[in-house]
């Protein structure tokens, strides 16, 4: 008979596949949360969401718009007492959400996040103005149209290119990647 | 004359222009040559690590692999950049298996990487390899009377990469400020996070955050906001409108890339440093800097009386 894993070990787990120490040792002593300059825009602060991965709360853990409001800005890892890092807890959460499928679907990250990796597989840079559809799952149609104001005006002062920039071995570059992800399935 | 791999990043394509033009002037006024990385590509940003760690390192590793061969170390003036190319370059020299399944993929553009490049920030180079005693001596216009809150932001100093720079209570910003003859105010938030990509997705969580941070510059009577970092500067600057809208502020707090603010003491034209092109005007640094010559004139006439 084998034993299911549990949300808690599976997420640990992925912890320790980047290299981190796995989230059983958390003292629960909010040092993250009192860390996180982001935190009052989260439904649930970095130290009760570890608490309630530890308890198994999956579906409440998915739902939370915690590891979404997550900057990456690394004080909390910086200065927890367990050396456990919540901002690689923070990325773990944004695979395995955009990998089951399961997020909030308010939530703009990951159609960013993945416009973005697209951009990049067709032009091996960034391009800025083709993550403008992004907000419009955040504002609506006026907040595209606010953002696009703001994009005229970094287009005046010469910020903002009209074309994108590829790179030169384009070619190359894609196959590349895809020896590591069919691109298919990204694109 | 210092030479380095220079990975200037997609936004130097773009919004941070007027970086890296700063960048390349005032490394000629020191005697360092930026031979850009040929064909190089984007570092993945944090979206990449949102979807795939294997991808984004994959990105890092062919930059790394094509600097390697001019046998230069890696110099980026991106904060996000930065972390990216570091933390990929940690991970493949401890992880064999890691760096022969990159290295499989690398083969496709005819790369290998041997895990010898070394990698720095653009502001490590200048207060470390440079140092603010060869920095001062480039100074003709200094920046006396002009008060700069240092803002570092977060991946600069995060996390702790054992370099000797401190992850916790850093002074070298402010040390290279004082050393082109400008205050360093004392700035609270100078290691919080700007919101990074935060202001696509949690506009109003980022605007929040954009707002401590001018508040705490102006609170501080800073003149300007000298960042490292294109992401910082754009969030700072280009939003600074969006959070006076949406908290009722009335914020006007330039925000120059320490590079411009180097040039100008250096004597460097503010065009060529690509200063004109913020969306809050850089006037009033330009101001003190014109100043200065006769100032500086005048204060130095009666010494060269007394000698």
């Amino acid at each position: 008979m084998y034993s299911t894993l549990s949300f808690a070990d599976e997420i640990s787990n992925e912890m320790y596949a980047t290299g981190t120490r796995g989230l059983n040792c958390c003292i629960q002593c909010a040092t993250c949360s009192a860390a996180c300059p982001a935190v009052d825009f989260m439904d649930h602060t970095p130290r009760r969401l570890i608490g309630m991965i530890n308890a198994g709360m999956r579906e409440e853990v998915l739902n939370s718009n915690t590891y979404w409001v997550c900057a990456s800005c690394y004080a909390c890892s910086e200065r927890c007492p367990k050396e456990i890092k919540p901002s690689e807890l923070m990325y773990v959460l944004k695979r395995y959400s955009i990998w089951k499928n399961r997020y909030r679907s308010d939530m703009v990250g990951p159609e960013f996040s993945r416009r973005f990796v697209r951009t990049i597989m067709r032009n091996g840079k960034s391009y800025e103005p083709g993550y403008a559809p992004a907000f419009i799952f955040e504002g609506g149609v006026q907040g595209m149209l606010r953002e696009m104001q703001f994009g005229m005006k970094l287009l005046a002062k010469g910020r903002i290119p009209l074309v994108p920039s590829r790179i030169k071995r384009l070619d190359n570059f894609r196959r590349m990647l895809s020896r590591i992800v069919p691109l298919e399935g990204i694109e | 004359m210092k030479r380095y791999a220079y990975f200037p990043g997609c936004s130097a394509e773009t919004v941070s222009a007027s970086y890296h033009l700063s960048t390349v002037e005032t490394g000629a006024k020191l005697g360092i040559e930026f031979q850009e990385i040929e064909d190089w590509n984007c570092c993945g940003a944090t979206p990449y690590t949102n979807v795939d760690e294997l991808l984004a390192n994959t990105l890092c590793a062919r930059n790394l692999a094509i600097a390697e061969r001019t046998g230069l170390d890696v110099v980026a003036p991106c904060n996000a950049c930065f972390k990216n190319l570091h933390h990929a370059n940690e991970q493949l020299r401890a992880d064999a298996d890691l760096a022969e399944h990159l290295n499989y993929a690398l083969e496709a553009d005819d790369l290998h990487y041997g895990g010898t490049t070394q990698v720095h920030h653009l502001i490590h180079v200048f207060v470390r390899d440079i140092g603010f005693e060869a920095i001062r001596k480039k100074v003709t216009h200094p920046l006396k009377g002009l008060k700069v809150a240092a803002y570092y932001g977060c991946q600069l100093v995060r996390p702790d990469r054992g370099d000797g720079f401190d992850p916790a209570g850093p002074t070298y910003f402010e040390d290279l400020l004082r050393a082109i003859g400008a205050e360093a105010v004392p700035f609270p938030y100078r290691l919080r996070c700007c919101g990074a990509s935060l202001m696509i997705g949690q506009r109003r969580a980022a605007l929040a955050m954009v707002r401590d941070l001018l508040r705490g510059a102006a609170q501080a009577k800073a003149d300007v906001v000298a960042t490292a970092c294109p992401l910082c500067q754009l969030n700072l600057e280009a939003y600074q409108q969006d959070v006076n809208r949406e908290f009722g502020t009335s914020y006007e707090l330039p925000v120059l890339y320490f590079t411009q603010l180097m040039g100008l003491a250096m004597g460097i034209g503010p065009k060529k440093l690509g200063i004109g092109t913020e969306l809050v005007s850089a006037k009033p640094v330009l101001d003190c800097v014109a100043r200065k010559p006769a100032a500086v004139a005048a204060a130095a006439a009666p010494t060269a009386k007394v000698g």
